[in-house]
């Protein structure tokens, strides 16, 4: 009797197969009814076929190395061969440093590798909240210098590259590196005066700037920084394309984060700016103590938004002749030699913009859980 | 009508840009010269992605026909034909470029045009290229001449010359077309490949590049009408005319030594020449570099670094499979004619 207490025991301590783990979940949720099951199987073999047919394109038929011409270029007859069942990888072999790299000079290409390392490595230490202190600030500074002093060269030896030579992933990294360190502080002043009812003047700009900014769309500012702006400065004196480029994106930016942060401003309940008057703290101490430290972790899934927007937009650089990622990918598919394998370009470069968009919005995720965790304690 | 304040704001800030210029100018006479070897480096404008004018490589140097003409005017400035800063233009930053001194010399595969020459404060200096609108077709078609296209699917980029050309013939010769628009090159051409239009119409010289880089070009039949004239030219500043024949010169002393036979490989036996007309080119008789506030030798350097004007050609346009045509020197059939060095 005792062991058939026990079977029994041990019955209820296992549900049947059917309705637990992977199988029971797979019931509850792909097979639950015939009209489920029915697009489960659907849908599963689309993308079945869709997966072989990828793996098939990009794996099984692709053209991995071409062999040299008498010339000493590369030979693409096989990869014509294919007539596009493959995919030819052989092009990203021979054009992924320009790719990436522009028209840096090609001995010295090192350089702008370690610059994207070295920002890679930033982001790396600023998302560890491990390294959230005041020392992190002049890490930034002494990074981004470093970044700009080996890009431009000039000393130890290095030769000077100047900046018309740039290009590819560096320009891209830089744009919206240095656009979005800087747009997030002036954006923050910006949302701050809109929002202050002492100063009507500074309100005023504020509005006036936001409204303006984001009057016009950012290819337009972008014209204006690289076509208009040089006819108003005497001949020969040229700043330069990429800074005006960059001093574009920052107001652009700026505009665009200042309204996402007002939106946390006025999220927030109205007692704690009373409370924090009441202690006395200045207007200062009472915006970085209490106001902006609960705002912005209010308004994070817009930030990131808005932040992955703008590292995409760089990309609208290619208009005025700055050779970032993308354009840098469009004049390597320019040449005659690799013509119409545009797929492999295209999939070589969605693969470097995913990386850092999924990066930035995997993060802001575990940020925002962490966040929510505190709170709740 | 009295100009208000406002209006008269650009004047005051040209002559305000003019007042160094113009300290400058008493070096050679030419204050873009005196600019450009000031800073040791000719800074040059061009595309920067069209295969055959100008296209970085794989190691990113820029190659191509616009490309080599800025290392020729470079080695006659400098002696060194690597002296040159390439900026890239687009289409439409490229006149601004040139009007606020950004770069020296424009040379972009710029159509010359009375519009651009009579409007925009530009010279244009010397047509490194005379390209037309032409139609491809597939072979398998059976069509012989752009006579026989009425009522055809044309694919064109929209917004081009290319487009009013094709209006233009169409209807001078009384004739329709239905035009398939597609602003991206690729998408257009493998929309040709796949049938969605009867002919292909660009500059004729994009054509056979396309044409040269398909698996069986005997597929594909350029067709012998050019409807539109659009010869590619050099363009420099108004206003300093020295630096104008600098780079007028630089072109026409390639020309000059493709007809006389003076390439890069033999250029250094042909300093021993007894042709006077070899002799004034190379500098070993006369004065012309001097002329042109240069070094007497300056045309050598161009021959020595760069070629003459039939390497650059074979060098950047033939590998692409496009045939010399019109480009060729005059002696041989062609438009290419440079007035006498002397």
């Amino acid at each position: 009797m005792g062991i058939a207490v026990s079977a029994a025991a041990q019955a209820r301590e296992h549900p049947p197969i059917g309705t637990s783990g992977p199988i029971g979940w797979l019931r509850a949720n792909l097979f639950g009814t015939w009209w489920s099951t029915a697009v489960t199987l659907l849908l599963g073999w689309l993308l079945l076929r869709w997966a072989w047919g990828l793996i098939d394109w990009g794996v099984v038929h692709a053209v991995w190395t071409v062999p040299q011409t008498p010339q000493g270029g590369p030979d693409p007859a096989r990869c014509r061969a294919l007539q596009g069942a493959g995919a030819c990888w052989a092009m990203i072999g021979d054009k992924a440093r320009f790719i990436l790299f522009g028209q840096y000079p090609y001995q010295q290409q090192w350089r702008p590798a370690l610059c994207v390392l070295l920002f890679i490595a930033l982001y790396g230490v600023s998302a560890s909240r491990r390294f959230w202190r005041r020392e992190l600030g002049y890490l930034w500074v002494l990074v981004l210098a470093a970044i700009l002093a080996l890009m431009w060269g000039g000393f130890a030896g290095l030769p000077f590259v100047a900046n018309d030579q740039w290009g590819g992933l560096p320009i891209t990294l830089l744009l919206s590196t240095f656009g979005l360190a800087l747009a997030f502080p002036l954006a923050v002043l910006v949302a701050l005066g809109r929002r202050s009812r002492e100063l009507p003047v500074v309100r005023l700009l504020c509005v006036l700037y936001v409204e303006l900014i984001r009057g016009v769309p950012l290819i337009s500012l972008l014209f204006m920084a690289s076509v208009m702006f040089p006819l108003f400065m005497p001949e020969g004196m040229n700043p330069d394309k990429l800074l005006r480029a960059q001093v574009a994106f920052i107001l652009f930016a700026a505009a665009y984060l200042a309204e996402v942060v007002r939106g946390g401003l006025q999220a927030l309940p109205k007692g704690q700016t009373e409370a924090a008057d009441a202690l006395g703290l200045s207007y200062w101490a009472k915006v970085r103590l209490v106001v902006l430290p609960q705002a912005l972790r209010l308004v994070i899934p817009p930030l990131v938004n808005t932040f992955i927007g703008f590292f995409k937009d760089t990309s609208l650089v290619l208009i005025i002749g700055l050779t970032d990622l993308l354009t840098a990918g469009k004049v390597a598919l320019a040449d005659p030699v690799w013509t119409g394998f545009a797929r492999e370009v295209y999939l070589f470069l969605a693969v470097i913009y995913f990386a850092f968009c999924f990066a930035m919005s995997r993060y802001s995720r575990g940020l925002e859980a962490h966040l929510a965790a505190a709170r709740s304690r | 009508m009295t100009s208000s304040p406002l209006a008269r704001l650009p004047a005051v800030l040209l002559i305000a840009g003019l007042l160094p210029a113009a300290a400058a100018a008493q070096g050679s006479g030419s204050a873009t010269l005196d600019a450009v070897r000031g800073r040791g480096q000719l800074v040059c404008g061009v595309a920067g992605a069209v295969p055959g004018f100008s296209l970085p490589d794989s190691q990113g140097v820029m190659r191509g026909l616009d490309a080599d003409g800025c290392r020729a005017i470079a080695a006659a400035v400098f002696g060194d034909a690597n002296k040159v800063k390439f900026v890239n233009l687009s289409t439409e930053n490229r006149f601004t470029a040139l009007q606020s001194g950004e770069i020296d010399v424009l040379i972009r595969s710029t159509t010359w045009t009375l519009g651009r020459e009579a409007n925009l404060g530009g010279l244009f200096a010397g047509v490194n290229y005379y390209d037309g609108t032409g139609f491809l077709v597939k072979a398998a078609a059976g069509v012989k001449s752009a006579r026989e296209l009425d009522g055809a699917t044309i694919c064109v980029q929209p917004g081009t010359s290319t487009e009013l050309a094709i209006a233009d013939y169409f209807r001078n010769n009384n004739m329709k077309f239905t035009p398939l628009l597609i602003e991206n090159r690729a998408e257009l051409e493998s929309a040709f490949l796949s049938g969605r239009c009867d002919t292909y119409s660009t500059d004729s010289s994009a054509l056979a590049t396309f044409r040269a880089t398909q698996p069986k070009k005997e597929d594909f039949v350029l067709l012998p009408e050019i409807i539109s004239k659009e010869p590619l030219s050099y363009m420099v500043r108004k206003g300093d005319d020295k630096w104008f024949d600098i780079v007028r010169w630089s072109y026409f002393a390639q020309l000059t030594a493709e007809e006389e036979g003076v390439t890069s490989k033999n250029v250094d036996e042909q300093l021993a020449s007894t042709d006077p007309n070899i002799r004034r080119l190379l500098g070993t008789e006369g004065d012309m570099g001097k002329a042109l506030a240069l070094d007497n030798k300056w045309a050598y350097y161009i021959v020595k670094q760069v070629g003459n004007f039939g390497e650059m050609w074979d060098r950047d346009i033939a590998v692409l499979g496009v045939p010399r045509g019109i480009n060729n020197l005059w002696t041989k059939g062609g438009l290419q004619y440079a007035p006498p060095l002397r």
